[in-house]
């Protein structure tokens, strides 16, 4: 097993830094939302400091420089953490591509995964947080296949979309999150079960120091790592002014490629990727689309067709392909019984065609029925 | 019979400096859904004027003093200026209610030697005196009637608006008076009165009752209330509002089997003990629909004295809590034993009472805070509010729901088109179901009370336990929720009428079961 990862002190008073300035740049960036505290954070320490908080600048800096090495390493021990930076080794090279990289990473979980995570085998899925039950379908099952595929799937832990992606990794590998507080930290605090299986069975990173608390302005800056980490970033659903545009934005000024799931042109939840979509980016329908732009077309199968179904499921199916989302619109759409419907969405959902929600909402999966793919 | 015999009417106590009389009168006083017998003994002696009520009288019972006082001069009798002293025994018994009045009345005016009535002790009396001496209806004249039979009483008198219900109870003689004044006749056995008609059971609703015909289209719905109404499943409904939830929910009492006449007898015991017996029975199985602000005493009974709640009020009928999220915890969570026991235990300081509760549940709920479903682009709920509504949903009481069903708006056709199956049809194949169930488990039991063993001893043919062991192994199902679907199978597979569960009731069976994760 490798050495557990060490940052030079400077870069993780850098950090340490940050987590003291929360509140200030949070009244700097608040006046241009978002978007605006990755540019601030491309500022050196005391330019920063400058901006951020000119009156308590001296008072701060001081109080940064007097952290020794041994302090901060054990605070970071004691968190369960480490950290990396671009002075050490396993500092993601693809950070590098960035201006406003970030200077310490600190982790949490599986580092030797900070070691395979090149942008040629990462995807970044964003999305937001109210998101529909398609959305949310589309983001476990490109986390799912992504993953099976071998690719890292890195996404931010928030609710919706994120959550999903995560999940759906989880299910048969690894996810990396990237989190706006500090690694130690779950954040939403619903989240925390997950946190936990993330930092299980795969990896947490911030930059923020641990303890740290998340800030409005700490999100976008986060998604700035996301962006970088990865050669892709997919845009699942998201409202035409919605923060995961911020991080497509970021990922396609750094160069990498940008993806998006169509929805509906009436949904609210998919303007985003629809305009996206219309801007040029890169059309995904499931994990295929994905591996296709990530590594060229036709590098990376996945076998995504379902077992034969008998013309009964063939209906249902089209059922809720044409938008009977429950059982009753499914039997309405067929004038079957409720028992006959019950029983034909049981069988599709055992075969993996349909997905049911808690709630008895029914969602089409990704998989292809044989008989479409002939027609 | 020796009881009876300690029991003299009057005694005379010859002290050399005081001369006092004692009488005994027998009544009842309410507690829970059931009847406590009380004694009542008046004593009279010389001493300052004077009406003391002794043995943990409430309010209602202490106030007698003022309602005896006045009946008893408005009818003609003397209220005697003597030291008078009612005791009510067993002491330790709290009593509660005015219906205790006419048995005080009546012994004071034997112990006053105003009455001569041998028979008093062996006479149940109660009922609720106006001033000018009439009598007023009392609550549980049923399981007073029924518990002077079980304390060896030959007759009850009780208000003739009691005497109805009072005449169900079968093997005491029961005389309805209207006033006072009737027990100087009745006393001297001049007045022979009749027995009253007991009032009719009525083990089914009545014509022009809710029917499921009212429901139309939503095809789904009404299979999943069928199967609940067959296998007596817990059934919960999720849609938006306006889609047709309470409306179904109404009409599932029509597509159960009518009452037994010994049900119907539980259902008027309980109706009673609450008063809320009008001049007939309520009609078949009760609905209850209570408020989403209920307390947990409301829900499942409490109070000081405990009284019944809604849970004992839906006894032998159907419970229905709309809005299941907006109900408070608490009062879900109590809700949770009585639904698998069928009785609810109240302690109190002092006693512990057991109610029955044996009642079908039906909950609905919306999708999200603001009714619309998180699938509809218009719902304006926050992720958190949405999570934080639907984790209401897995508490431990829905734990003990068996079938979700997802209820859709009706569509303009449908609403418009032709009425569904009317009740009548449905509750035909609803209680050849039920029959086929209580050949299999013994009289009265259905479906939904299966214990594990006979759950897994359900005998299903290989398809179906394919179909049950892919599911078990795909989506890491708990051994709770392995029972429960095989519970529904086998309902469903006794309304098709098959002998064993088949792969097509296996089905129906895993898409109508509530699934346990969110």
């Amino acid at each position: 097993m490798a050495s557990v990862p060490r940052a030079c002190p400077d870069c993780l008073r850098r950090s340490r830094l940050l987590a003291h300035l929360g509140p200030y740049v949070e009244r700097v960036a608040s006046g241009a939302p978002g978007s605006r505290s990755p540019e601030l954070l491309r500022l050196c320490n005391e330019d920063l400091l400058a901006v951020a908080a000119p009156k308590v600048a001296g008072q701060l800096l001081a109080r940064v420089e007097a952290l020794d090495e041994a302090e901060l390493g054990e605070e970071l021990a004691a968190a369960g953490c480490w950290a990396c930076c671009p002075h050490g080794a396993l500092y993601p090279a693809a950070l590098g591509d960035a201006a406003d990289a970030p200077w310490a990473l600190i982790g949490r979980g599986d580092h030797r995964l900070l070691a395979e995570l090149e942008p040629a085998v990462g995807v970044t899925v964003v999305g937001a947080r109210r998101a529909t039950s398609y959305g949310r379908e589309i983001a476990r099952e490109l986390g799912r296949d992504l993953a099976r595929a071998g690719v890292i799937v890195v996404s931010g832990l928030a609710f919706g979309i994120d959550a999903c992606a995560h999940r759906g990794a989880l299910e048969v590998g690894t996810t990396v999150a990237v989190l706006g507080c500090g690694p130690d930290t779950a954040y939403p605090a619903a989240h925390r079960s997950l946190w936990r299986q993330v930092c299980e069975k795969g990896l947490i990173l911030s930059e923020l120091p641990p303890g740290a608390p998340p800030w409005r302005w700490t999100f976008p800056a986060r998604n700035r790592i996301m962006a970088a980490l990865t050669g892709m970033t997919v845009v699942v659903e998201a409202a035409a002014r919605s923060g995961s545009l911020i991080t497509a934005d970021l990922a396609a000024d750094l160069g990498r490629d940008l993806g998006a799931v169509p929805g509906p042109v009436t949904s609210r939840a998919s303007a985003g990727p629809n305009n996206l979509l219309a801007g040029g980016a890169c059309v995904v329908r499931d994990a295929q689309d994905v591996l296709d732009a990530l590594l060229g077309a036709g590098a990376r199968r996945l076998d995504r067709t379902g077992p034969a179904l008998d013309l009964a499921l063939l209906d249902a199916l089209a059922a809720v392909e044409a938008g009977a989302v429950t059982a009753d619109g499914v039997a309405t759409a067929l004038t079957l019984s409720g028992g006959e419907a019950a029983a034909a969405l049981a069988r599709l959902e055992l075969l993996g065609y349909v997905t049911c929600s808690p709630l008895g909402v029914y969602t089409r999966t990704s998989m292809a029925s044989l008989e479409q793919g002939d027609v | 019979m020796q009881r009876n015999d300690l029991l003299r009417p009057t005694r005379e106590i010859h002290l050399h400096s005081v001369v006092a009389v004692l009488a005994i009168a027998r009544t009842f006083t309410l507690d829970g859904i059931a009847a406590r017998p009380v004694r009542v003994e008046v004593d009279v002696h010389r001493g300052l004027p004077g009406f003391a009520i002794v043995g943990l009288p409430d309010a209602a019972v202490r106030e007698a003093r003022e309602r005896v006082r006045a009946a008893l001069v408005n009818c003609g009798f003397e209220f005697p200026l003597q030291r008078i002293v009612v005791n009510l025994a067993p002491a330790s018994l709290r009593k509660a209610g005015p219906g205790l009045d006419l048995a005080i009345a009546a012994a004071l005016l034997s112990a006053s030697g105003q009455l001569e009535w041998e028979a008093l002790p062996r006479v149940a009396m109660v009922g609720e005196l106006a001033l000018d001496g009439s009598t007023r209806a009392v609550h549980g004249a049923l399981a007073i009637a029924e518990a002077a039979r079980e304390d060896g009483a030959e007759a009850i008198a009780l208000p003739a608006e009691n005497g109805a219900e009072a005449a169900l109870a079968e093997d005491i003689d029961v005389i309805p008076i209207d006033g006072l004044g009737r027990l100087r006749s009745l006393a001297a056995g001049e007045w022979e009165p009749r027995r009253p008609e007991a009032l009719p059971l009525l083990l089914d609703a009545a014509a022009g009752a809710p029917d499921l015909a009212d429901l139309r289209g939503q095809p789904h719905l009404r299979h999943a209330l069928e199967v609940a109404a067959a296998g007596g499943h817990s059934v919960l409904m999720v849609g938006p509002p306006g889609a047709g939830k309470s409306l179904a929910a109404s009409r599932v009492p029509s597509i159960l089997p009518p009452l037994a006449s010994a049900e119907a007898l539980e259902v008027a015991r309980v109706a009673s003990a609450c008063g809320r017996l009008g001049p007939s029975l309520p009609g078949g199985r009760p609905f209850r629909a209570p408020h989403h602000t209920i307390s947990a005493s409301g829900l499942v009974g409490g109070g000081s004295p405990p009284g019944p709640g809604e849970a004992t009020l839906a006894h032998r009928g159907v419970l229905f809590l709309d809005e299941l999220c907006e109900f408070r915890r608490d009062a879900l969570e109590a809700l949770r034993g009585p639904l698998e026991g069928g009785e609810v235990a109240i302690a109190r300081a002092g006693a512990r009472r057991v109610l029955p509760c044996r009642f079908m549940l039906v909950a609905a709920a919306n999708p999200c805070p603001c009714g619309r479903g998180e699938a509809d682009p218009d719902c304006t709920c926050a992720p958190v509010e949405v999570q934080r509504y639907q984790g209401r949903l897995s508490g431990a009481l829905a734990d003990r729901i068996d079938i979700l069903t997802a209820v859709r708006q009706p569509s303009p056709a449908e609403i418009g088109g032709a009425p569904g199956e009317p009740s009548a049809d449905v509750r035909a194949r609803v209680i050849a179901a039920r029959e086929r169930q209580a050949q299999r488990l013994g009289p009265g039991r259905c479906n939904a009370e299966m214990t594990p063993a006979e759950a897994r001893a359900c005998s299903l043919n290989t398809a179906a336990a394919a179909l049950l062991a892919d599911l078990y192994a795909r989506q890491r199902l708990s051994g709770r929720a392995h029972d429960r679907t095989l519970r529904l199978a086998q309902t469903i597979a006794d309304l098709a009428g098959a002998e064993s569960i088949g792969e097509e009731e296996m089905a129906q069976a895993l898409q109508l079961r509530r699934r346990d994760r969110g």
